[in-house]
């Protein structure tokens, strides 16, 4: 069949191109990234990675409240998204019933349809105010001895972009994770059940036995979302390029300090810094989702061979 | 009570589909019963009705009783967790947990509904269960192994170990050889024959030879119906219906 017919060869041919097009194109970015960020390279060397300074005026830069706060508020999504998503993955599944079960997944899933300025505005609309007035508040009155939720209290804060992000990221944990328990194998829940396993022990093992690997591979997808996004979380974290240990403080994200800075940076240097933070923004993702893609193609692989 | 479990008219549906009609029988303490019939005939479903099995199958349905101790399992004073500690299963294929040592995939059962043991009890009843498997011996030195790196026929006694362990009255066995070598089959059944001393066991099969072999009583189902139940040795010489003996003969199936 294939190479036969001239039309056929022609068509192989020309997916070719196309697909080896999008991978040129790929690797043309991460080329161009890294031919921008050179005079920045030269300039700071790794020292630029653990620089706390950003001061566009000297000229002397250092990324690292950037990446600290990318990193910060992404953990924060997750210890948020991680459970919640799981956790409705295992009632969707497990517990709800037949005609409940479409309606909520798609619901759920939708939240991945909203685009993220709108998260943005809803963050800066409501959740920003809701949680100053309601837990950072009392908590910095409260619990302000304890350095991680030391005040004043603004509002815009890595908390508010970690939360943010965690409901923006859930679609995708609990999409991966409902396949995830549609992999474990019905003689394993039953086996468990013929036991006299409650159905809480059920879930339970088969978790235990078949899902660690597979939500540990939702978990960094949705790490790998939360790390490059850029517009909900410049409209909440309080773009401040300073590292505070408290949550409740303002920060600033790799992301948000490309989008606001970029069109007013006017130096050479200045440009080159910011794409020399995208050059690490990049190369962060990617690790990321090349983390998740490999945990879960070998789960994947693991429960075709039935183990 | 010389009968462990009596099924009075029972009948199963999955969704509008009726795979199971009226079956009725009585099945012997301390014996081993073969239910028997071609593919198809509602053996599997029926030997799950005994333990409550369906219940988390969507459209699963029955009506009749199946009484154990004399209580309908299906009235709503039943808890079908409390059941199946009492009526143990194995399945077609040996489902041990690919994570647990071999150890932890006997002791497991021993954990639900918080029961607490010391170590050293559970140390006891993992020997002993493993001991009644016939996997002692081969397995002693090698607790600490995955269940998942066991050979086939070890990973199968590993699951009867492992239901035996929460001293159950009542083992059911479904097809527990049909994944399995001639030499594990072999073990399998001098298994059964040694444990229906101490428990009652209902084995499902489509293989007459073993129904023949292991069988106290057999019952032969066709197409939902028990067409007859009687000693394993009058319904391979002696059937009373037609049915059987075109089925034991080979004429269908």
């Amino acid at each position: 069949m294939r190479g036969d017919n001239p039309k056929d060869v022609l068509f192989e041919k020309a997916t070719a191109v196309f697909a080896f097009g999008v991978l040129f194109l790929a690797v043309l970015l991460f080329a161009l990234l890294v031919r921008e960020s050179v005079p920045a390279i030269r300039k700071f060397g790794a020292a630029f990675l653990v620089t706390k300074t950003w001061d566009p005026v000297a000229e002397n830069f250092g990324a690292l409240p950037f990446i600290y706060g990318t990193l910060v508020s992404s953990f924060i999504a997750l210890l948020i998204a991680v459970p919640l998503a799981v956790g409705s993955a295992i009632f969707i599944n497990e517990f709800a019933p037949e005609w409940l079960k479409n309606p909520v997944s798609f619901l759920a899933e939708l939240l991945a349809a909203i685009p993220s300025v709108i998260y943005g505005l809803w963050g800066i609309f409501v959740l920003v105010p809701v949680l100053r007035d309601l837990l950072m508040k009392p908590a910095a009155h409260y619990l302000g001895w304890i350095p991680l939720f030391k005040g004043p209290v603004y509002g815009p804060s890595m908390l508010a972009a970690g939360v943010l992000l965690s409901i923006m990221i859930i679609p995708f944990i609990l999409s991966v994770s409902r396949e995830v328990l549609a992999t474990v194998p019905r003689l394993q829940k039953e086996a468990v059940l013929s036991l006299g396993g409650t159905h809480w022990e059920m879930i339970r093992i088969v978790i235990g036995q078949h899902c660690i690997p597979g939500i540990f591979g939702a978990t960094v997808l949705g790490l790998g979302r939360a790390l490059g996004e850029t517009m909900a979380v410049t409209m909440v974290i309080g773009n401040r390029p300073e590292i505070f240990f408290s949550i409740f403080q303002p920060g600033y994200s790799m992301a948000a300090v490309i989008a606001n800075e970029f069109t007013e940076a006017t130096g050479q240097l200045y440009l080159s810094a910011l794409v020399e933070i995208g050059l690490v923004l990049f190369l962060i993702t990617f690790v990321a989702n090349l983390a998740a893609k490999g945990i879960l193609n070998t789960m994947v692989a693991r429960a075709g061979r039935g183990l | 009570m010389e009968n462990a479990l009596q099924v009075k008219d029972l009948c199963a549906w999955f969704g509008d589909h009726q795979v199971l009609k009226n079956i009725t029988m009585d099945i012997r303490r301390n014996s081993v019963t073969s239910v028997m019939g071609p593919s198809g005939c509602g053996k599997s479903t029926f030997i799950r009705c005994l333990n409550r099995m369906h219940d988390l199958t969507p459209g699963f349905r029955v009506a009749g009783d199946v009484l154990f101790d004399g209580r309908n399992i299906y009235s709503e004073k039943i808890d079908p967790v409390l059941l199946r500690r009492k009526v143990g299963m194995v399945f077609q294929q040996p489902n041990p947990f690919p994570r647990m040592s071999a150890f932890e995939n006997v002791a497991v059962g021993l954990k639900f509904n918080g029961k607490k043991r010391s170590r050293a009890e559970m140390a006891e009843t993992v020997e002993k269960s493993l001991r009644m498997a016939a996997l002692w011996d081969e397995l002693k030195d090698h607790l600490g192994r995955p269940g998942s790196s066991l050979s086939g026929g070890q990973q199968q006694r590993l699951c009867i170990a492992r239901a035996l362990a929460v001293e159950p009255e009542v083992l059911l066995m479904d097809e527990p050889c049909s994944a399995l070598d001639p030499m594990s089959t072999a073990k399998i059944e001098e298994l059964i024959e040694d444990l229906s001393d101490k428990y009652t066991i209902v084995v499902v099969t489509h293989n007459m030879q073993q129904a023949g072999r292991i069988s106290d009583y057999v019952a032969f189902f066709l197409l939902g119906d028990l067409i007859e139940m009687d000693k394993a040795a009058k319904i391979f010489t002696n059937p009373a219906d037609k049915r059987t003996e075109e089925y034991i003969t080979g004429r269908f199936g």
